[in-house]
């Protein structure tokens, strides 16, 4: 089983989209949405939640208002100010630490699990997607990043699908790591802007950290053909093969406003058939015979 | 004033529109809080204050010869962050919240702590723009939060006199929430598509969270579809749209050539006007 893992240094450079397009494309396989923040993929591929799961992550402490005596120990250590002598004055403040429950003299403070998110399993035209939301003001994105792809293998196990596709989250922080190890490819997606030039090469350090093979697809390669050419350049120096570029177009705009992928809209074959052909360059990297 | 720009994820044009407002006023400092792919500094050219600073964080260090791996400073870590091998505790620092637990809990007085490099803050004068000044902070890579670094940079700035923009790391998680946090406004950026109405809600709720008074901004306004999809959504929770981007192809090749055009002047001037209003009752 191969999982494509699809990246960018930074969101708003058409991972999503391009990633519907390729699940319109392949197959056999199982999708996930990784961007656990903000997932965007269930609405392009018109998603009915199966299953919900609660997702559970990290500590929070829990005062017992009788045995506390308000001595104040707690809000002396309470490095994150979230604590003042047995009230959880700024929850968002805490950390989850214990540091308050483990040395509260009175044994008043307990940790419990925290309820972090949801994650779902969904029936989509574009076949089975797995996704998650993170609650509000969350942390722990990586280990529900780790969570949805571990349900995507299980599932792509049963049902003996070949390939996992991975909208991966935006950046190089946690949700990236997490999102990233163990895959069999990651392409990165790149417009030719100078802020896009400048995060990817931030990705590259964080996919060589893992020597994962890497490919770049270029979106929205006419809107600045300097750039581009730069951009091959970069990538031909740094032996990373790009394995396809996409013309600048609204049809991924029109797309979006009516919640299909790109390859289901009426018009325009030559960014259809740059997708395509995107897609067989993929497959062909991934070994994945027809 | 403290005015924080977000949204709910990346790419809606946060950094467009913190620039396009930081050019439109002189004196400013605008900070860019988006530490895990800094951008701004990509358009103004600023002229770096030296030395650029390392920001540290604290963790613990064990002294192998105190400590006999009794387990103790595991056994509280709620962040897995030690491990017990043989007979000594090894720290995998990446984990560790710098909370000082394993500290207070080790009977052999075996831990201390130390100083950890995660990042480096920059302040500079923009050679392009001289009414700005820049406070920007890149995150190692590796490093998994960025919220250490996203205070500092705050911190950098809690005296200043004038008005702070601060341009905030995408999502709605721990380090936006971070940036977002004690901001006298916020404007969310969106698009007038599903994805950003979808991404602007769950931006909505936090501002709601933390009880900070939110406008919204439409970039790449459509003029065709209309931007029903969010003045819907910005009416049912009474939140103001303070303007409309439209969207422009030589907008965005200029911007793609790192240049900020100035083709919305009127557009941030009016956000700017409204801005004032809100400061007459924030201060
Ligand atoms: S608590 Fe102290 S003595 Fe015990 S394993 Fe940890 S560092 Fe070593
Ligand atoms: S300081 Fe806190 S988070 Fe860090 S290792 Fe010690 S107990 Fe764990």
């Amino acid at each position: 089983m191969k999982e494509l893992v699809i990246v960018s240094g930074k969101g708003g450079t058409g991972k999503t989209s391009i990633s519907a397009a390729l699940a319109f494309l392949a197959p056999q396989k199982v999708l996930v949405d990784c961007d656990v923040d903000a997932a965007n993929f269930h609405l392009i591929s018109g998603a009915i939640i199966r299953e919900t799961h609660e997702f559970k992550a990290g500590f929070e402490p829990r005062v017992n208002e009788k045995t506390c005596t308000h001595c104040g120990i707690c809000t002396k250590l309470c490095r994150f100010n979230a604590i003042t002598n047995g009230v959880i004055t700024t929850p968002l403040n805490c950390e989850g630490c214990g540091v308050c429950a483990f040395n509260c003299p009175d044994h008043a403070i307990n940790m419990q699990e925290k309820q972090a998110g949801h994650w779902f399993v969904s029936d989509t035209r574009l076949g089975c997607l797995i996704h998650a939301e993170l609650g509000l003001a969350m942390e722990n994105s990586g280990k529900l990043v780790s969570k949805v792809r571990q349900e995507a293998k299980k599932i792509a196990e049963n049902q003996h699908l070949p390939l996992i596709i991975t909208d991966g989250p935006p950046g190089i922080g946690c949700p990236a790591i997490a999102a990233l190890s163990g895959a069999s490819l990651a392409l990165a997606v790149v417009e030719p802007s100078a802020s896009s030039m400048h995060d990817v090469k931030r990705l590259v350090d964080l996919v060589s950290h893992f020597d994962l093979p890497l490919a770049v697809c270029i979106n929205k390669s006419t809107l600045h053909s300097e750039n581009t050419q730069d951009l091959i350049s970069w990538c031909d120096h740094n032996a990373i093969p790009i394995a396809g570029q996409i013309p600048y177009s609204n049809i991924f705009h029109n797309a979006v406003q009516s919640g299909k992928t790109v390859l289901e809209m009426p018009e325009n074959s030559e960014v259809k058939d740059s997708l395509i052909k995107l897609w067989h360059n993929l497959a062909a990297r991934l070994d994945l015979t027809d | 004033m403290l005015i924080s720009i977000a949204s709910g994820k990346g790419g809606t044009g946060k950094t467009t529109l913190a620039l396009l407002l930081a050019t439109a006023y002189s004196n400013i400092t605008l900070v860019d809080c988006d530490v895990e792919e800094p951008n701004c500094h990509l358009f103004l050219q600023p002229e770096w204050q030296n030395p650029s600073r390392e920001v540290t964080i604290t963790i613990p260090h064990v002294n192998s010869s105190l400590c006999n791996g009794c387990g103790t400073c595991s056994a509280v870590c709620l962040f897995n962050a030690f491990a017990i091998s043989g007979k000594t505790a090894l720290l995998f620092d990446e984990l560790c919240h710098s909370c000082g637990g394993c500290l207070l809990a080790c009977p052999k007085d075996a831990i201390s702590e130390e100083q950890k490099n995660i990042g480096t803050l920059m302040i500079g004068r923009a050679a392009a723009h001289p009414g700005i000044h820049l406070v920007s902070g890149v995150l190692q890579v590796g490093t998994p939060s960025a919220v250490p670094l996203i205070k500092k940079m705050k911190q950098e700035t809690a005296n200043l006199t004038g008005d702070v923009l601060l341009d905030c790391p995408p999502g709605t998680s721990c380090s936006m929430v971070t940036a977002v946090k004690d901001s006298n406004f916020c404007i969310l950026v969106t698009e007038p598509t599903p994805f950003g109405r979808h991404d602007l809600e769950l931006a909505m709720n936090i501002t709601r969270l933390l009880q900070i008074p939110t406008g919204v901004v439409i970039n790449k306004s459509d003029a065709a579809t209309g931007d029903e999809i969010i003045e819907a959504l910005c009416e049912s929770r009474q939140i103001p749209v303070l303007a409309k981007i439209p969207h422009s192809l030589s907008f965005a090749r200029q911007y793609a050539a790192g240049h900020i055009s100035d083709e919305f002047r009127t557009v941030s001037s009016s956000i700017w006007n409204q801005l004032k209003t809100e400061r007459g009752t924030t201060k």
